[in-house]
């Protein structure tokens, strides 16, 4: 099993080599209801951690997407638009929103592994 | 043959519809223009044509696929519509941040007498100074009542108004050399989505400032914006602040706040959605303000329509009044005159066609002479009683975060915190209030506190009307403690529609008929 | 005092229950300096009697369209108002209603504004249409805002003469953007984000979009029509070429009144949908399946988005939306074409009549309901001497050039008296 990685805000990563998969956890996706749509970014967008670069939106909220990492867009879920049920599934089997091509692979150490994040989520409220 | 078609294809959709089973009491479906039979007349009666030769330099055009009814037709389609709506006229409209009060037929009537509604913006000005003589007189209320002396009648809403504001004091900084240096503005975590957004559309770039557990700005909150990239606060622009603020309270620190963002060289823009609570009996020009902008269709009950027109000047200090909008009234001797760019090269331009929405300042006036210096005064005592009535009466059934601290304004603030433990949330409290006869109040706003209920019931309910508010309010609490959590998710139960499905509205958008 | 239903009884209670001796205790967090002591210096209120007379005597010192001839258009026109119209619009659960944000207690409201968006998409032949904006001025910016933001582009062509004051708006409005967005009457390039035609356009002159299409494909480029005579749409065809049509539908439904309320409408392609300015209404169903409507896509607006709204602005012109619907529900297919016959035609009538004076040479090679004649003397001079004589003429453009318009308002009475006048003056 590739490593999976989280923020603060709640992006869920999967780690690919230099690239990263970028999605939202359930966490999230609760906390947003039904979504609505999904704006995508394009393809070769420069990034710097934190910049935010898609959108997902349900019927009352609007979110960001932030990178977690500095690097250049190099895929967008293209399906995820019409079938917005993909966001439900996990990043590797259809969950992923964009892949970043990272520029600092150590930027990684600053996110939280699993068992970080869920202790982060218990505490949050 | 055309005419059977259609009735067929009616047929279809009628059924689809449930048009003709949907009928129950006085409760009436009706179904859409385009799924009528089309009538052989319209519901107007226009003259013959000459049947003229052309001279658009076209063909005259095809079908546009319009609808066609009689007029007994059309004027039962849109009274049936009407009857799908609640209205101040039904009943109390406790709206918060939105003041629905009594909108006096009176001011409808005066705005269309013929001297006002069929003047044109263009006329000559000598043929229309009763125009410009009562946008005149609505710029001296104004001024009045605010203590602050530029008024602009042009911007045509309250967001309009923001930006008409916050325009005129990026203006000011342009004029002083500043504005390249000044590109941050500051707005507490409570604000209006509209101040965020009004900003961003001016080119700047929002800082929040967090607002305490008492729900209000702290002057160290506010030091901490103010300084945090510059020690000076000399890359702020301008702080845009409600006062009273949209948890319903009177900002207590706002004259020192005031004084530190003035000596940093910015500009206190407030937000007049909350003017109900101040009218008559407190000046924004006295704690600060340099420009605000005034709801006409909120304070000065100019009727909100449905969602408009509504109507947004501003008022500003002696200093910003040469950057304001044009045009402005002036009077030179006895005569009224508009200025325009030519005699105020400083203003910031123009910001919308003609002169504002005038038929709204037509109304504005008329309300503010039936109630005059001293109804206005009274406007505001009795708002903020009203509110302070129904926080008191209601502080032990809901949780009040603000309560213990003392007085609201004109608008109280409740949480669902204590319902919620009962499965029962905020979004059910206010359709249940629906099923009950009553419009709820705004809910999920202010943002930043959870599950917030504002309600402001206005100067135009008696002790009665808010009773029984009360007594209903206090039930739905009631109701919520003993676990009937269920029923409250299938309310409202008994409106001509029941919950409606928008993630399926916005998940496939259908704009239009086809 | 007649808005007030408080009694002094309820008022005492209502204290003691909140545990305070007078009302100024509610005011407690004011500072003293912003407290008002007494009453503010202005007249105490008034009866309605006495409002009436104070205001009636305004209105009598103008000079109304039902006075006497009256030619003048430029983006605001006289129309007849059917009476039902008006006494839809005045009825209590439309009027003193709110934004339809409880969409279960405001579906009225809700299947006007669907109403409206549809009557709006047919007419400009466009896919979809908002829910109205604040006037043809503000609907003209928040176009050009809005094509900056689909081609992230900052170049705006004005194709040709526009109303004067939506220029003017647009250049304020870009202001903002401290000199990033150039506006201009050149050539259209690949570094324009649309280019805005007004047709008819300020001078009444209509227009044909297919070569601007085509200029407009080669460069990428959004094309804008502006139609602020929305009648003209039912015998010109329509600009179903365009990315955005926008413009003011005041013509319809709703009276001059000194330039506003009126009715800044806005269409386009539907690919834009997510990009659009203003509130939309959508079709649903509700819990028992039964169609139903509601705002929706709202994550655009500023109430959800703050600083990343696609626009400030937060009303739409609700309620001149709906007196645009009834009157269109009324006119209906057969109404509305005919109303544009007969207004062209008054047009032809008027300047026959005016062509017909010694001197006056007509400009418009063609036109919908709106043209400037050329005059053999100053035109203000010439307009303000008409108005002297009851004629409102029409707008003094430029030195000898007069901008005048005919509706179905304008009777051969009207047209003789202002030819009559006219070769008076000259």
């Amino acid at each position: 099993m590739a490593e999976m990685k989280y923020t603060k805000d709640h992006e869920c990563v999967y780690v690919d080599g230099d690239v990263v998969w970028v999605g939202i956890t359930d966490y999230a996706r609760e906390a947003l209801g039904d979504l609505v749509y999904v704006e995508l970014p394009e393809i070769g967008k420069s990034l710097t951690k934190g910049d935010d670069f898609a959108v997902v939106e349900s019927v009352k909220t609007a979110a960001e997407v932030y990178s977690p990492v500095d690097g250049d867009v190099i895929e967008a879920n293209d399906n995820m638009p019409d079938d917005l049920e993909l966001i439900t599934k996990p990043l590797n089997d259809g969950g992923w929103i964009a892949k970043i091509k990272m520029s600092d692979t150590a930027q990684l150490d600053d996110l939280m592994d699993e068992s970080a994040y869920k202790e982060y989520v218990e505490n949050l409220d | 043959m055309s005419a059977e078609k259609n009735s067929q294809q009616s047929a279809i959709e009628l059924t689809q519809h449930d048009m003709t089973d949907g009928n129950i009491g006085l409760h009436y479906e009706e179904n859409l223009l385009w799924e009528k039979e089309r009538a052989d007349h319209p519901g107007v009666d226009l003259p013959e044509p000459q049947n003229l030769a052309l001279r658009t330099g076209g063909k005259p055009r095809g079908d546009i696929g319009l609808p066609q009814v009689s007029e007994p037709q059309a004027l039962r389609h849109f009274v049936r519509m009407s009857t799908w709506n609640y209205s101040i006229d039904h009943g109390f409209f406790p709206l918060g941040s939105c003041t629905m009060k009594h909108n006096p037929r009176l001011n409808e009537k005066l705005a269309r007498l013929p001297g006002f509604a069929h003047i044109h913006p263009m006329q000559d000005e000598s043929t229309v100074q009763g125009a410009l003589a009562v946008m005149h007189d609505l710029q001296h209320w104004l001024a009045e009542l605010t203590n602050l002396p530029g008024v602009c009648l042009s911007p045509a809403a309250g967001a309009h108004g923001e930006l008409a504001g916050m325009m005129t004091i990026r203006r000011a900084h342009e004029q002083k050399g500043e504005n390249k240096k000044r590109r941050i503005v500051l707005t507490p975590d409570s604000a209006h989505g509209t101040n965020p957004a009004t900003a961003t559309t001016c080119g700047y770039e929002v800082r929040n400032m967090p607002t305490k557990e008492n729900g209000m700005l702290t002057v160290a909150a506010f030091k901490e914006a103010l300084y945090k990239t510059d020690p000076d606060g000399a890359d702020i622009a301008a702080m845009m602040v409600t006062n009273p603020n949209t948890c319903g309270l009177f900002e207590k620190d706002m004259v020192e706040i005031a004084d530190l963002l003035h000596e940093a060289g910015a500009y206190f823009y407030c937000d007049g959605a909350n003017f109900n609570a101040l009218v008559g009996k407190v000046r924004p020009g006295d704690f600060g303000v340099d420009v605000m902008h005034i709801n006409l269709h909120k304070t000065f009950s100019t009727p909100h329509g449905g969602g408009g027109p509504g109507s947004g000047p501003i008022c500003c200090t002696e200093e910003l009044a040469k950057y304001m909008p044009v045009p402005t009234v002036i009077k030179q001797g006895d005569v009224y005159k508009l200025e325009t760019e030519g005699d105020r090269p400083e203003t910031l331009g123009r910001l919308k066609g003609y002169h504002g929405q005038f038929g709204m300042h037509v109304r504005a006036l008329s309300y503010m002479l039936s109630h005059g210096a001293d109804g206005l005064q009274r406007v505001s005592e009795d708002a903020v009683l009203n509110a302070n009535y129904i926080l008191a009466s209601l502080k032990d059934d809901y949780h009040a975060p603000f309560a213990h601290q003392g007085p609201c304004m004109h608008e109280a603030l409740l949480t669902d915190k204590i319902q919620k433990e009962n499965g029962v949330t905020t979004l059910d409290i206010a359709k249940a209030l629906v099923e009950h006869g009553f419009h709820p109040m705004t809910v999920y706003f202010p943002i930043h506190i959870a599950g917030t209920m504002l309600i402001e019931p206005t100067e135009t309910e008696s002790k009665d009307s808010i009773d029984r508010f009360i007594t209903v309010m206090k039930d739905i609490a009631n109701g919520a403690k003993a676990g009937k959590a269920d029923e409250f998710h299938s309310y409202p139960q008994s409106t001509p529609r029941k919950r409606l499905d928008e993630v399926k509205a916005a998940r496939q958008p259908v704009l239009r008929w086809r | 005092m007649r808005y007030l239903p408080q009694t002094e009884n309820s008022r005492k209670a209502m204290l003691d229950t909140c545990g305070y001796e007078e009302v100024n205790d509610l005011y407690r967090d004011v500072p003293k300096q912003a407290f008002v002591n007494g009453l503010v210096d202005l007249p105490l209120h008034k009866g309605e009697l006495e409002v009436e007379r104070y205001m009636g005597a305004y209105a009598n010192e103008n000079r109304a369209a039902v006075d006497g001839p009256f030619f003048l258009g430029a983006g605001t026109y006289y129309h007849h108002i059917p009476s039902s119209v008006d006494y839809i619009i005045q009825r209590s659960e439309f009027l003193t209603a709110y934004t339809p944000y409880q969409p279960e207690i405001a579906q009225g409201t809700l299947q006007a504004i669907f109403e409206y968006q549809t009557f709006i998409a047919q007419l400009t032949g466009q896919d979809i249409a908002n829910a109205s904006l604040y006037d043809g001025a503000t609907a003209m910016t928040e176009a050009a805002l809005m094509a900056l933001r689909v081609t992230k582009r900052k170049k705006i062509v004005l194709g040709n003469a526009v109303h004067p004051d939506y220029k003017s708006v647009l250049d304020s409005y870009m202001w903002n953007f401290d000199g990033e967005i150039e506006i201009g009457q050149g050539q259209i390039d690949d570094q324009t984000a649309c280019v805005i035609v007004q047709s008819p356009d300020f001078y009444g002159q209509p227009h044909k979009y297919d070569a601007l299409r085509q200029q407009c494909d080669e460069n990428g480029a959004l094309l804008v029509v502006v139609v602020n005579e929305i009648v003209s749409l039912g015998i010109l065809e329509p600009p179903e070429v365009a990315d955005i049509v926008c413009g003011e539908a005041q013509s319809i439904g709703l009276p001059m009144s000194y330039g506003g309320p009126h009715l800044g409408f806005f269409a386009c392609k539907e690919k834009y949908m997510r990009q659009m300015p203003g509130r939309l209404c959508g079709m649903t169903e509700d819990a028992d399946g039964k169609r139903g409507f509601v705002l929706t896509l709202s994550t655009r607006e500023q109430h959800i988005r703050r600083d990343k709204a696609t626009s400030n602005i937060c009303t739409n012109q609700g309620l001149c939306a709906l007196a645009f619907t009834v009157h269109m529900s009324l006119l209906g297919e057969d109404g509305f074409k005919r109303l544009a016959r007969l207004n062209h035609e008054a047009a032809c009538r008027l300047a026959d009549a005016l062509e017909a004076v010694n001197g006056v040479k007509l400009e418009n090679q063609t036109f919908f309901n709106e043209f400037v004649v050329c005059l053999p003397k100053e035109a203000s001079s010439v307009a303000q001497a008409l108005s002297d004589k009851g004629v409102i003429a029409g707008l003094a453009l430029d030195n000898n050039r007069l901008l005048v318009a005919a509706t179905e308002m304008t009777t051969d009475a009207d047209i003789a008296a202002f030819a009559k006048v006219l070769s008076e003056v000259l």
